[in-house]
């Protein structure tokens, strides 16, 4: 009870954090409401009012076939956002698992293992993830995969130091003595204590994944029409954006603003948590 | 462990992850959907002009040789043909590559201008607003969707200001420098020729803000923590104590310590570059390998999207460990035990 009461104590001292937490929740929020929240349906074409500037009626104007475009970035979280809480949750779920394992088996699998991550993070990540995705072929789903796998060896190493610290702890020999599973010691030991780091590395990467989504769709290998999808959104409205500056510039901004949050929420933490950086 | 012993290590883990890096892209360029054949034959070939243009691909051979053939070919830098240009892939990356490397090493040169400055005042004005405003600027560089900010300043500067070009590398209808390296200002400068000089450099500020502005976040956070470290250490102490000025402490004594970790970062921010160069190079039709593989992938050019990615993470790979073994060299407590 005092940590937490410490953790928000912490969480108070620093705006920037404080920020950070608000944007997150605000997405959510926008994410879950979006029926209630957006004026019109998202995919409602209405020719009448083709690219109409931001107004009253429109407050972020209107695209090519008049679609809302309030309505559409706020629908647009529900791809975006859970594309990338998806992405994060894919990577952290199976690399922690794979790096726990790995840390507590030790020998040629940990060696195996722990090559192939060499070998996944050698390649320049955004490449990687766009080759797969051009090789999958073009859809939401098909940008998820690609990225969830080039994230999963940061958290496989993470999981892996973990194991490595806690396998030599009295509980966890006790445990190893008293004839415990490895299932057993991962998910009553190691996977708790892990909880930390993982927390930390899961808020920052959600803003990466975000953006990553995003850039994917942007080069047409992410989402496709018609649906609503930040990046997607951005890319169509490159052919306006001279006449119309407004299409693309608010997708853009939620990219941004979404990202920014999940950035700020992930340092934040990682202070606060971090027994190495308490009282810098 | 002896020095010699670490470097002995890190180049066998190199080797070992280049032969990955060939493995992995050759398995994923075999996942590509659609049928090469087909697209090279064109869309009203025949079957027998199919099943020619797939015997003359390889296609039709068992993997471990298209393997074994595609290792050959790319130990002599073979990288097969593109499909949309019809030219050797190889002679393309030779085309296009010196201007990403320009646009890269630009926006390096502005991130590293602007991110350390930014990291030494955030560590020396730690928690102040000074700080927070600097983190702040460096939290937007790094959640910034670079995609996104090219086409916000291509609107500001070229549509609405009128000050700045929009895209390519020089004036239309200029020629380019006579070709040393690619690089057309380097070029420019080595031949005296001011006015494309002047018209390169013009043409680079956009691109080059917007793909240093991604990557200035990591560097002014890498240096802010480094110095943050630093400054915490007792010679920084008995320097304060010994009455030495704020700023000889700061640059002479500090920064320098500081920036040795901060090397290992510049191989990784490499792979960033890439990243920030595929979205870059679209949008201000800036003629590199970014813009290359963006209309290869469009095409289902799997030659070019292969060759593309096997170079640039070959590049990714010797780069990283280039870095790493300066590091070694700069570092004296590696050094020492040598």
């Amino acid at each position: 009870m005092t940590d937490w009461r410490h953790t928000w104590y912490r969480l108070s001292r620093s705006p920037l954090t404080v920020v950070g937490l608000g944007i997150v929740i605000a997405v959510l929020l926008v994410m879950i409401f979006a029926p209630l929240l957006s004026p019109y349906d998202p995919n409602r074409l209405s020719l009448a009012v083709r690219l109409a500037p931001p107004s009253l009626h429109h407050w972020f104007g209107t695209d090519e076939v008049g679609r809302d475009l309030l309505s559409r970035v706020i629908w647009g979280s529900r791809a975006s956002v859970v594309a990338g809480i998806a992405t994060v949750a894919i990577s952290m779920s199976i690399g922690t698992l794979i790096g726990a394992f790995s840390g507590l088996s030790a020998g040629w699998v940990d060696t195996a293992i722990m090559r192939t991550m060499d070998i996944l993070l050698a390649f320049p990540s955004f490449i990687l993830a766009m080759t797969l995705a051009a090789a999958l072929g073009p859809s939401l789903i098909n940008a998820i995969i690609p990225i969830a796998i080039v994230r999963t060896p940061f958290y496989v190493r993470l999981a892996r130091g973990q194991a490595l610290t806690l396998r030599d702890r009295a509980y966890v020999r006790a445990a190893v003595s008293f004839g415990s599973s490895t299932w057993h010691i991962v998910r009553r030991h190691i996977l708790p204590n892990s909880l930390a780091p993982i927390v930390v590395q899961s808020t920052l990467d959600i803003g990466l994944a975000i953006l990553t989504v995003s850039a994917l769709s942007f080069i047409g290998l992410g989402a496709q029409q018609p649906t609503a999808e930040w990046g997607a959104m951005v890319a169509n409205g490159r052919a306006f954006f001279l006449d119309q500056w407004w299409y693309p510039t608010f997708p853009g901004l939620a990219i941004l603003v979404t990202a920014v949050g999940y950035n700020l929420l992930g340092d934040g933490l990682r202070e606060i948590l971090d027994p190495r950086l308490r009282g810098r | 462990m002896s020095l010699l012993h670490i470097v002995r290590r890190r180049l066998l883990l190199a080797i070992v992850v280049v032969f990955g890096v060939i493995v992995v892209t050759f398995i994923v360029s075999r996942l590509i959907p659609g049928d090469p054949a087909r697209l090279m034959a064109g869309e009203h070939a025949s079957r027998e002009t199919v099943q020619h243009m797939r015997h003359v691909l390889g296609l039709d051979r068992p993997l471990p040789v298209q393997f074994a053939v595609y290792l050959d070919k790319l130990v002599h830098g073979d990288l097969g043909v593109s499909i949309r240009t019809e030219r050797p892939v190889s002679e393309d990356i030779r085309r296009f590559f010196p201007a990403t490397i320009e646009l890269s090493l630009a926006a390096l040169l502005f991130a590293v201008a602007a991110g350390v400055p930014l990291g030494v005042l955030s560590a020396v004005f730690k928690d102040t607003w000074v700080d927070q405003a600097a983190r702040a600027v460096s939290v937007i560089g790094i959640s910034m969707p670079a995609f996104w900010l090219a086409l916000l300043l291509l609107d500001f500067f070229y549509n609405w200001l009128g000050i700045l070009p929009g895209t390519g590398r020089l004036d239309e209808g200029m020629a380019a420098p006579p070709a040393v390296t690619g690089m057309f200002t380097v070029d420019a400068l080595l031949a005296g020729q001011w006015q494309t000089l002047r018209s390169a450099l013009v043409h680079l500020a956009l691109p080059g803000f917007t793909l240093g502005f991604v990557i200035l976040g990591i560097i002014m956070r890498q240096i802010r923590s480094a110095m943050i470290e630093v400054l915490q250490e007792d010679y920084i102490r008995t320097a304060r104590a010994s009455g030495l000025s704020s700023s000889r402490i700061i640059f002479g004594h500090a920064l320098r310590n500081a920036l040795i970790p901060s090397v290992t970062m510049l191989g990784l921010t490499f792979g960033d570059l890439l990243y920030g160069a595929v979205l870059t190079e679209t949008i201000f039709a800036w003629p590199g390998m970014g813009n290359y593989v963006i209309q290869s992938i469009s095409f289902l050019d799997f030659p070019s999207i292969m060759g593309f990615a096997v170079i640039a993470s070959l590049a990714y790979v010797l780069i990283n460990l280039a870095v790493d073994l300066t590091y070694m060299l700069l570092d004296p407590q590696i050094r020492e035990i040598g």
